[in-house]
């Protein structure tokens, strides 16, 4: 930097401007030694915390799992993929048309996105997986009625169900009102019976496809049933609960998602319908103000303001005192 | 072979691409600054060792990360040693975020963008923020309850901005890609280049220094 230069930006800002570094008084140090010996230090460090305090690792919740923990559960989702009112069903892109998501304002980012991980909820969560099984002739029956009637017949009888199941005592499919839900109440039974005997993982991830490495399937089907948030709500990882920072066990997980996890737990957010893309736009937008601070007038001049720094270079400036 | 002849002034100014390109990088950092055996007398604090501790953290991250590596994704959830392996791997994670961020509030505090020193600043947020994408990628390659819960509530922030249509957190394979390979790669350019800046312009004087007290 010339000293021309160094001129003019110092009359644009009104005040004398940064000097180089290089200019000051120096003393000698050892910066690789200091790195050196920093490098130990976080590594005894590391070793004492997992040396003392491990990590979590709460195994994943298998199909077999939720089947046998929650069988209602598992038949209550059953009865909703085929209604098409799970939140998969009704989610929007990147999944499916059904909604269009949500909007930042006029911006509908996740509706131009469009739909790159097709799904189908009732054929490729609950119909496909079923169409392996060929052991039970009932089902078979009952997939084939199902497939054989229209549309509108479909939903009737699965909303039916669902609504009889959201009435009778715990869910339980054997207290459900008699009424006409065709063949529902045998697929539903027969995709407990699939998951109960540890074939929903494999039938959901893997079919045409031997190494199954994706997991949005299973994923999707496992969220749109209860037990998954009611077991992560238990943990306090529920989104109200501050979850998005927490950990599973008594650890300290992300601490830095603060700021995120915050915004959910305050109004507006917390009661809106369109929570996620209004944190996710304040958070963009506050993320740019951060790499931009030395750029926004009055941001850049609170350390100027509140003098921390008189702290930090304590030992210059009482060499140096204002004049 | 031609005798070389000693006694020839050196050319002033590079003409091929090789010279001009050394020329270039010789000229980023100036001369003896890259690593100096000595710093300026106004850096007597505390606040400056966690620079130095969050790139020694970020060490034992990727060190731990590599061993983890070397067993693949189920290991760790099987084998004692491999569960110890995470915990190094977790805690090294949790001391390097905090060290960065006391690292990131000092240098708010002393205004450290001050003379040219926006971009490095900048980096570092980006540095920062590309920490946060990999750690969250990393607990969606843990293949676990966590794993489970995440990637389930993580889909539905993603795709509200449209995100979730290329980055599809529900997908393990491809977020293990991106926490071991891509965010790692992209974060170390970032974290050289933010070093390579500090080391360009040095470590900001105090506030108020003028050029009368630079000795």
């Amino acid at each position: 930097m010339t000293t021309s230069t160094e001129h003019r930006r110092a009359t644009r800002a009104g005040r004398p401007s940064t000097p180089d570094s290089h200019g000051f008084a120096t003393r000698p140090y050892d910066l690789v030694k200091e790195f050196v010996v920093a490098l130990i230090v976080v590594t005894l460090l590391t070793v004492g915390l997992a040396a003392a305090f491990s990590s979590p690792d709460e195994k994943a919740i298998t199909m077999r799992d939720w089947a046998n923990a929650a069988p209602n559960d598992v038949v209550a989702t059953a009865a909703g993929e085929l209604a098409g009112t799970t939140t998969s069903a009704g989610f929007g892109p990147p999944y499916n048309t059904a909604a269009d998501g949500a909007a930042l304002g006029p911006l509908k980012l996740q509706k131009w996105a469009g739909v790159t991980i097709p799904l189908d909820s009732a054929q490729d969560l609950v119909l496909i997986p079923l169409a392996g099984v060929t052991d039970n002739s009932a089902l078979t029956d009952a997939l084939a009625a199902w497939q054989s009637a229209d549309a509108d017949q479909r939903t009737q009888w699965a909303s039916d169900y669902s609504d009889a199941l959201a009435q009778a005592p715990d869910g339980n499919p054997d207290s459900v009102a008699t009424g006409d839900y065709g063949p529902v109440p045998v697929i539903a039974a027969g995709f407990l019976t699939l998951a109960n005997t540890g074939g929903l993982e494999g039938a959901l991830t893997s079919s045409g496809n031997f190494y199954g490495g994706d997991q949005t399937k299973s994923l999707l089907l496992l969220a749109d049933g209860a037990y998954l948030e009611d077991q992560a709500r238990a943990r306090n990882l529920g989104g109200d609960q501050w979850g998005m920072m927490n950990e599973t066990g008594n650890y300290p997980g992300q601490p830095w998602m603060w700021l995120y996890t915050f915004w959910y737990q305050v109004p507006p957010f917390s009661t809106s319908e369109n929570a996620d893309a209004l944190v996710w736009g304040l958070m963009m937008l506050l993320t740019l103000g951060l790499a931009l601070v030395p750029f926004i007038p009055g941001l850049r001049s609170i350390p100027r303001w509140i003098p921390v720094h008189r702290i930090i270079w304590r030992d210059y400036y009482r060499d140096h005192p204002r004049r | 072979m031609t005798a070389v002849d000693t006694d020839q002034p050196p050319v002033a100014t590079p003409t091929s691409w090789t010279a001009r390109v050394r020329e270039r990088i010789s000229r980023i950092v100036p001369p003896g600054q890259a690593l100096p055996d000595r710093q300026p007398a106004y850096m007597s604090s505390w606040i400056y060792v966690f620079g130095v501790l969050t790139l020694a953290a970020l060490i034992v991250v990727v060190a731990s990360g590599v061993v983890l590596a070397l067993g693949g994704v189920t290991w760790w959830h099987v084998s004692s040693l491999g569960h110890f392996v995470n915990s190094l791997h977790l805690w090294s994670v949790e001391l390097f975020f905090a060290f960065m961020v006391v690292h990131l509030w000092g240098k708010f505090w002393m205004a450290a963008w001050r003379g040219n020193r926006a971009l490095t600043w900048m980096t570092g947020v980006v540095a920062f923020l590309g920490s946060i994408g990999t750690a969250f990628t990393g607990y969606l390659s843990q293949a676990n309850f966590a794993s489970q819960w995440i990637s389930t509530q993580a889909k539905d922030g993603l795709n509200s901005v449209g995100v979730g249509a290329f980055f599809n957190v529900m997908n393990p394979a491809q977020m293990l890609l991106w926490h071991v390979v891509l965010l790692p790669l992209v974060l170390g350019v970032i974290v050289v280049l933010h070093v390579i800046l500090v080391r360009r312009h040095g470590i900001v004087p105090p506030i108020d220094a003028d050029e009368e007290t630079a000795s």
